[in-house]
């Protein structure tokens, strides 16, 4: 099975024999993936069904929920912390941002961008909550409660003083170009660091 | 029927070094009885620790020998099972202070021959491990893929972790914690209680006379055997069903089902267990708090134990190890830096479902004793 592309982008990026916390890990698809370059992986995932697989997967995670149980992770205890397409579902971004840079000196944010074309069309006139393939679930159902652009993010880390390192930005599975992102790209990942 | 338990013959060995227990005392020899599964490979690498529950034994995947039962975690220990007897050599002993061949309140006092009873020193749960820890030197075992236990076996395999955490790679903890509650303690209490207040306990003194404290040994099995089970459980099995009767008799039979079956598993039990072995037993899991000798801080027990791989297993109907002490040994765990595993799986039976028909629980045992071998 070839990884979701944004996880292919992250597995690419952590460098060989660093210590990760992937917060959402699901079943431990990039912590299988990271296996081959000897990282240290652990998960954090809310999911029992998917804690469970990725346990008998041999992966070390823990069932959790991201916006409480960060805390009890120390300052310090990994190089990058990864979230992936889970942001926008938390009940406070901000500090959960907050808690990634606390847990490791980087981390990798990656969401679905709610200023692609596409979304801002079917809002113009469909004058409807879009539903994507990035965002497959109804208003009223959906877990992603906090819809965050490339631009809301960038202004969120300025706030904070957070510098951002590096930037991909996809279009569908491919790389989008970064001129116009905010309208071209489907998904974003930072890497972040304090 | 104490005496035709002690009657079974047991492997076992008798190691001639002192064993300092936590209570200052000291054993000068002890008798340990396992049993043992599986190959040891060439590099003596492939040797896992199943550390057994209050009542348990180790015949973990053999017949009993009283009984003739299947062992109690036959569905998970054997062949192609998720304990794979073909990859790993599996070692269960009987602990200290129990009544199936290993040192305990039966074993004759040295000097006079006689059985110990109460002048078996109080043990903890420290102490179970110390023997086992001796059991393995005799093995010429220095270190375990891994220790697992559920209920009484998951504090054993925590105080591995903390006791001697360079001799294990990793550790499987199924419904435990690493301290007793208060509750936990109440309800031990009402079954030592029930055993002290038989007459025929005859303070602890009863191997020798024709009569043995089996009544308040069963009061005491019939409250325990309560708090493994989930209420949902026992009503679904059992409800306001009457026993072989259409119509309640206003009297003090066994008129419930549910009294009948109590009735049946407390009988059963003193068939097969001792019931000075009960109260030392239950002492010593009274006694477990891994936070006490680091003044209340957990994590200070694991302090040596980083480089080993924990997974914890609670189940969301077990009430007497409830999720929250398996979160609170995780988070622990997590401040020392050690990769820690948690999920708290949905089965339906209390408890006693780390015994039971789960089959998530078989994946995970499969995969986390698979990791890193």
């Amino acid at each position: 099975m070839a990884l979701r592309p944004d996880l292919a982008i992250i597995a690419d990026a952590v460098p060989a024999t660093s210590r990760v916390l992937d917060v959402g890990c699901g079943d431990g698809e990039l912590m299988v993936a990271l296996r081959g370059k000897d990282v240290d992986a652990r998960g954090l995932e809310i999911d029992p069904a998917n804690v469970t697989a990725a346990i008998a997967r041999g992966q070390s995670v823990v069932q959790g929920d991201a916006n409480q149980d960060l805390a009890d992770y120390p300052d310090n205890a990994f190089d990058y912390a990864i979230l992936s397409q889970t942001l926008q579902t938390t009940e406070r971004p901000d500090r959960v941002v907050d808690e990634l840079l606390r847990i490791a000196p980087r981390a990798f944010v990656s969401f679905p961008n709610f200023a692609h074309w596409r979304i801002r069309l079917a809002l113009l006139w469909g004058g409807r909550m879009p539903v994507t393939r990035l965002l497959p679930v109804a208003w009223y159902e959906t877990p992603n409660i906090h819809h965050v652009t490339v631009s809301d993010f960038r202004d969120l880390v300025r706030a904070k003083g957070i510098r951002v390192e590096r930037v991909w930005h996809l279009s569908g599975d491919k790389p989008a170009s970064d001129a116009a992102a905010s309208w071209r790209a489907e998904h974003a990942i930072f890497l972040i660091s304090r | 029927m104490a005496s035709l338990l002690h009657q079974i013959q047991h492997q076992g060995v008798t190691i001639n070094a002192t064993l300092p227990l936590d209570s200052g005392q000291v054993l000068p020899s002890v008798t340990i009885a396992w049993q043992s599964y599986g190959a040891l490979n060439a590099d003596r690498s492939n040797a896992v620790l199943v550390c057994h529950a209050l009542t348990g034994d180790q015949y973990v995947a053999s017949d009993h020998p009283g009984t003739g039962k299947p062992g109690w975690w036959a569905r998970m220990v054997g062949p192609g099972k998720p304990i794979d007897t073909d990859r790993f050599h599996v070692i269960c002993a009987n602990v200290l202070g129990s009544c199936m061949g290993t040192s305990g309140p039966a074993t004759p006092d040295a000097a006079t021959g006689a059985p110990l009873g109460m002048a078996f020193p109080v043990i903890t749960i420290t102490d179970m491990v110390r023997a086992q820890a001796m059991l393995l030197d005799h093995l010429g075992i220095a270190r375990l893929h891994a220790v697992v236990g559920g209920s009484m076996g998951g504090m054993q395999t925590l105080a591995w972790a903390a006791t001697y955490p360079e001799r294990l790679a990793s550790a499987l903890v199924i419904a435990s914690a690493a301290r007793h509650s208060a509750q936990n303690i109440a309800f031990h209490e009402v079954g030592r209680q029930a055993i002290m207040a038989d007459p025929d306990w005859q303070d602890g003194q009863y191997y020798g006379s024709a009569r043995a404290p089996t009544k308040g040994l069963a009061v005491a099995r019939m409250a325990a055997h309560i708090t493994y089970l989930s209420e949902e459980g026992l009503t679904e099995k059992f409800g306001r069903r009457l026993q072989a009767r259409d119509i309640k008799s206003f009297g003090f039979d066994a008129d419930f089902q549910v009294e009948s079956y109590l009735r049946h598993q407390g009988l059963a039990f003193t068939d097969r267990f001792d019931a000075n072995a009960y109260l030392y037993i239950t002492r010593a899991m009274d006694y477990f708090d891994l936070a006490d000798p680091h003044d209340g801080r957990l994590a200070a027990a694991f302090a040596g134990a980083r480089d080993v791989r924990f997974t914890l297993v609670s189940f969301d109907t077990d009430w007497l190890y409830p999720t929250s002490e398996s979160r609170r040994v995780v988070q622990a765990l997590q401040s020392v830096g050690a990769a820690a595993s948690f999920v708290e799986l949905s089965a339906p039976f209390g408890h006693d479902s780390f015994l039971l028909d789960v089959p998530a629980l078989d994946r995970l045992v499969a995969g986390a004793l698979g990791a890193g071998f």
